[in-house]
């Protein structure tokens, strides 16, 4: 591969993926803190304002690295994909102006002052500006999403004289089905991370004995939110994003499942290591004619397998695909074991004093953050080799006039900056964590002075 | 409608440097300005809760200018490439030197966020007024429709030129200048006593130099780029724009000793847009220009489709109607002058 091209692609795989740990878990929190301040006006019960006030608090840790390292991704579709940017620009410009006009403007003002203005708001107020907050977050990720449905699946454009994508239809381009299911399936990702991320925080404070009626609220709420979300995750939104990919996209199924060979009744696998120089999986546990049900809804159904596609058309690295997808579906399933029992745990009253389940939970807090991970990945190396995808390679998209000696001295300068920020990240939230759920106080923040 | 969308991302433009400009001025004279901890914490609450909102704009400029002229956004975001992301690693060292400070109270940690806050600043401050520079001295794009541009090559403008050269270090410094003064002014306008009057002072120091190099700019434009002056020949009302420049010169040299604080703010914020604006003016219908002008990038050759612009014209009137309301609110709910303690 061209070491330019190579450089590009994983600098902008590195800094999305690193940006995505953020929002994943802001966006997922801003729902919960809306439920649990919903929950503490109703009963008007303390304690659940000060959970609020606690995820606040780490939300806003988290949404300070969320901007920050999302800025630099705005940037580089110019500065690491200019022959993309100005093929699709046309097109792709309008969702991404709209994100920052629509959805940063609304956070960047309503941030401040939900996480510094609790005093000067009435809690009616205030309570509008959390859900003020969930909606511009929710909404940046639907334009966001839709961004990226374009590249998997372009709809509403035309291509004009000079060759280059433009706009021919603002909803079928906005309203792209793909995006629909590509949206769902990314929010309830999002919920999954907050909900586990919540549960563990409740599940380390029962383990330590301190803070134990904060504790059993962040349980509860991420309990059951958590259950809903994993069953979510898989039926409707993740099934129906498969179906896509089944009919838009069949050789990228092909690569995800290591369908080597197209066939009838074609068996799902379990487990197994795709064997690219002999076209098959090594060491296989498949359940059989389940792929064919699970993609055509008939045990007997034909699949067809990478066998059916020109060579130059498959995904440029299956190993890494398949696996990504494989982890994904897995942990996937893991969550809704985990949920359920913690479900039932709960519903019979017995999951406070069932030490081995706190364990668990707390453990499991890393998981969401993998899937999600891996979920992107799986998504964005099913769609190369195009860049848009039928339309566009990844080979012609990159910055031409960028060499990768540049490129290499700006991936190497984020990757040492980011492991700053994340050293730092981790440490901030750590202390929020030891602080606790119970004071009233507000920690100083500089804007939380100014109001 | 081409041009509409021109005049809308020139005034984005204008709108990021000036409420931007604040902030980032703020830092640039926050460690001389602000002494003790206390004050450092009021400079800091005074831009707090709006900085973020006001970096906003330049990400919105750059995702206008991508739907709006996407060859333009691919051509200068890849020909500039190193700048950009050296402004990216500022953009995020400034961030979390602004939110981090305050979470650890301890003078080793909040010591080294002041300086990271304040250099970034600083160096922000220069690139953006280079960045500008090189916009209007032009770049050196061919037939493909793209460039690049090393850092630096010789500082002089010869055949192959870099992003630093005299006149671009010279635009750079004249940034740091304008803003070291427009942050100057809000500090003024937002704090009172000791940190107040030395935020009054530091702009009365920045006025001279600022008036110098103001006219230093105007005259090595000139002779770097004389085509500069064809749209004021061509329509003569347009000389009104270096009129209002120079008369806010005035009403910033005239107030600010006065103590008419926000008189003296918003001059300097008119005379940032004009600046501007007289400089979109002048390279109209250009909006990247070669140093060649055949491959001239105008508005005619990178406008994306028609009807994408128009479409786009109607959200974006719509958004920027909510997001000017959303600053409103903002700026009214954290009006007057910052007070430290029971000011929740
Ligand atoms: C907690 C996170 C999480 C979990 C448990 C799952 N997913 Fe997922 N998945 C995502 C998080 C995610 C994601 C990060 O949100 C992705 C990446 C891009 C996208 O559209 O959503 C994604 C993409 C994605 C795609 C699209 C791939 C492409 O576009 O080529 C499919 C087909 C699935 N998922 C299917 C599933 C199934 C059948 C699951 C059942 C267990 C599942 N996902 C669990
Ligand atoms: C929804 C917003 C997103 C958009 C518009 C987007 C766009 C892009 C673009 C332009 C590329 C480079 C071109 C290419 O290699 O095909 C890319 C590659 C990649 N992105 Fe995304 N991305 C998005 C979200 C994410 C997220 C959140 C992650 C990870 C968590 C991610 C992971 C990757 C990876 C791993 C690659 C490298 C693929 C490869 O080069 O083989 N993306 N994406
Ligand atoms: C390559 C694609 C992406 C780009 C260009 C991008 C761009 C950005 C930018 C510039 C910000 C900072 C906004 C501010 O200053 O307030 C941001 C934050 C955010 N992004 Fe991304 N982003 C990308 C991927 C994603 C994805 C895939 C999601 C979710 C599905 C997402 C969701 C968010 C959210 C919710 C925020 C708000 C800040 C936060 O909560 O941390 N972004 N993004």
């Amino acid at each position: 591969m061209d070491s330019a091209l190579l450089i590009h692609r994983i600098h902008f795989a590195f800094t999305a993926t690193f940006h995505y740990l953020f929002p994943q878990l802001t966006m997922g929190l801003a729902l919960l803190i809306v439920v649990l301040k919903t929950i503490g006006l109703r009963r008007n019960d303390p304690i659940y304002h000060q959970a609020a006030r606690f995820w606040a608090k780490i939300f806003g840790i988290n949404f300070v690295l969320g901007v920050v390292t999302g800025i630099p991704l705005e940037f580089q579709f110019g500065t690491n994909w200019s022959h993309f940017s100005r093929y699709a620009g046309g097109v792709i410009g309008q969702t991404l102006a709209m994100e920052g006009m629509f959805a940063f403007f609304l956070e960047s003002a309503l941030v401040g002052l939900f996480l510094f203005g609790e005093k000067r708001l009435s809690p009616k107020g205030h309570w509008w500006t959390a859900v003020a907050v969930f909606a511009g977050s929710w909404l940046s990720g639907y334009f966001i999403v839709a961004t990226d449905a374009f590249m998997q699946h372009p709809v509403g454009y035309y291509t004009d004289a000079d060759g280059n994508l433009q706009l021919a239809s603002f909803w079928a381009f906005l309203l792209n089905r793909w995006a629909g299911w590509q949206y769902a399936h990314t929010m309830c990702g999002a919920v999954t991370t907050g909900a586990f991320v919540m549960t563990a925080v409740g599940a380390f404070y029962m383990l330590s004995g301190k803070f134990l009626e904060h504790a059993r609220v962040f349980i509860k709420i991420g309990v059951i939110t958590g259950c809903l979300f994993s069953v979510l995750q898989i039926v409707p939104t993740g099934d129906r994003q498969g179906k896509l990919v089944t009919d838009l996209q069949p050789v990228t199924l092909a690569a995800m499942e290591g369908l080597f060979q197209g066939q009838e009744g074609a068996p799902l696998v379990i487990v197994g290591q795709p064997n690219e120089e002999q076209g098959k999986i090594d060491n296989p546990i498949v359940v059989p004619k389940m792929l064919s049900m699970l993609t055509y809804r008939r045990w007997n159904a034909n699949v067809r397998g990478l066998d059916a596609f020109p060579r130059q058309d498959w995904p440029g690295n299956i190993p890494l695909l398949y696996y990504s997808y494989h982890i994904m579906v897995g942990l996937g399933t893991f969550f809704i074991a985990i949920m359920a029992l913690s479900g039932l745990l709960l519903w019979s009253g017995k999951l406070y004093s069932a030490r081995w389940m706190m364990w668990i939970l707390l453990l499991s807090a890393p998981f969401p953050y993998i899937a999600n991970t891996a979920g992107w990945m799986t998504a964005e190396l099913g769609r190369q080799p195009w860049v848009v995808y039928g339309l566009m390679r990844t080979a012609d998209g990159y910055s031409k006039f960028v060499s990768a000696g540049n490129g290499m001295f700006t991936l190497l300068g984020f990757m040492g900056m980011y492991m700053v920020l994340g050293i730092l990240g981790l440490f901030l939230v750590w202390r929020e964590i030891e602080h606790g759920p119970d004071s009233d106080q507000l920690v100083e923040l500089n804007a939380a002075e100014a109001v | 409608m081409a041009s509409v969308w021109f005049w809308i991302v020139a005034v984005m433009i204008a709108a990021y440097a000036v409420l931007d400009g604040f902030d980032l001025g703020a830092g640039a004279i926050y460690l001389i300005a602000a002494k003790t901890n206390d004050e450092r914490r009021r400079v800091l609450r005074a831009i707090g809760p709006v900085w973020d909102g006001n970096e906003v704009w330049l990400l919105t400029a750059g995702g206008t200018l991508y739907f709006a002229f996407p060859r333009i956004y691919a051509s200068s975001f890849s020909g500039f490439y190193l700048p950009l992301m050296i402004v990216l690693w500022l953009l995020i060292l400034r961030g979390i030197g602004i939110e981090f400070r305050a979470h650890i109270d301890n003078t080793v940690w909040q010591d080294f966020f002041d300086v990271v806050f304040s250099v970034s600043s600083i160096l922000l401050a220069v690139f953006f007024g280079a960045a500008l520079g090189n916009v209007i001295r032009g770049v050196p794009l061919d037939s493909t429709g793209y460039f690049f541009e090393p850092l630096w090559v010789s500082f002089k403008l010869e055949e192959r030129i870099g992003i630093l050269d005299w006149y671009t270090a010279l635009t750079g410094v004249m940034a740091l200048v304008t803003l070291a003064a427009h942050g100057s002014y809000y500090i003024g306008l937002k704090t009172d006593e000791d940190l107040g009057r030395r935020a009054r002072g530091l702009a009365l120091l920045c006025w001279p130099v600022q008036f110098f190099l103001t006219f230093m700019t105007l005259v090595s434009t000139y002779f770097v780029r004389p085509e500069i002056m064809d749209n004021y020949r061509q329509h003569k009302a347009g000389l009104l724009i270096p009129a209002v420049v120079v008369v806010c010169l005035g009403i910033m040299l005239w107030a600010n000793p006065k103590g008419k604080e926000k008189l003296a703010f918003a001059a300097s914020s008119l005379y940032i847009t004009f600046m501007l604006v007289g400089a979109a003016f002048a390279t109209y219908p250009v909006m990247l220009p070669a140093r060649d002008h055949r491959y001239d990038l105008t508005i005619y050759n990178s406008a994306a489709g028609a009807h994408g612009l128009s479409v786009g014209l109607v959200w974006w009137i719509f958004a920027a109607v909510l997001a000017v309301g959303y600053f409103v609110f903002m700026y009214w709910m954290f009006r007057g002058k910052v007070q430290l303690e029971g000011g929740h």
